[in-house]
């Protein structure tokens, strides 16, 4: 983590389609405002891996690829921390239904391991049912050390 | 870019050469379909070299668990050659590292397979 005392704050929000180009998309203009912010190359590749992980989730979990649902996406940069909410438009669902994917009988699972990667990455992670019916995800990165 | 894959003989052992992103969607299938025409052909040992790997994410991540699973279930063995450290971190971190056995060397790793 690096010190950024010169940052312009910065918001981004933008209601992307249910798609996969929307991760590339998601994940650039995440990763573009990070760097502008001063974040490291390892944090830029952590923040990019959990948004990516994220928007994964809220396509093919959550809006299951719908061409009527959107992926909601917003970015803050406040300069002392990054900020990302990613919500879907989906059933939502057990957030407690999730296997440890670091159980031995576990571990040659195929799947299940985005949440555990976002949260490795992530210094914060929160997930809420929306009143809505879908799911929000909000990420936080400290970009000083606190 | 996705991914690419180039595959060669050295001996008995089949080495993948992997470039590129192993991510949900292309990257991801090209790797299945891989995995899966070398246990058609019964190919038995497969070293998958990830040299050139630059980003793999979970979809990757559990494609290669799959890879070594059909592999191992059909009586061979899928072996990995010249992690990043990026790769090599997610697979510590994933626990899958001791899993997997991995090689830095490409002569070592097809002595390995002997």
């Amino acid at each position: 983590m690096q010190e950024n005392a010169s940052h312009t704050p910065e918001t981004i929000e933008r209601f992307l389609d249910s798609t996969l180009e929307s991760v590339d998309s998601a994940e650039e203009l995440a990763v573009g405002m990070a760097q502008r912010a001063g974040m490291d190359e390892d944090g830029l590749m952590q923040i990019g891996m959990a948004i990516r992980e994220s928007v994964v989730n809220a396509v093919v979990h959550g809006n299951r690829y719908s061409a009527h649902k959107k992926v909601h996406f917003a970015v803050t940069s406040d300069g002392r921390r990054f900020t990302v909410r990613i919500g879907d438009e989906g059933e939502g669902f057990d957030f407690n239904a999730i296997p440890d994917p670091l159980a031995p009988e576990n571990l040659l699972r195929t799947s299940g391991r985005g949440i555990f990667l976002i949260r490795s990455f992530m210094d914060d992670f929160q997930m809420r049912r929306l009143e809505s019916g879908g799911t929000e995800v909000t990420l936080v990165k400290n970009l000083v050390s606190t | 870019m996705s991914v690419k894959l180039t595959t060669r003989q050295v001996g008995d052992v089949t080495v993948i050469d992997v470039a590129g992103r192993i991510t949900l969607g292309e990257g991801s299938s090209v790797l299945r379909d891989a995995m899966r025409d070398m246990v058609s052909k019964n190919q038995k040992k497969i070293l998958l070299n990830l040299g050139d790997v630059s980003y793999i994410d979970s979809s990757g991540i559990g494609e290669l668990v799959s890879g070594f699973t059909t592999v191992t279930n059909s009586g061979g063995a899928l072996k990995l050659l010249n992690l990043n450290k990026r790769v090599k971190d997610l697979l510590q971190i994933t626990k899958l590292y001791t899993v997997f056995d991995v090689h830095e060397d490409e002569a070592g790793a097809i002595r390995s397979f002997a």
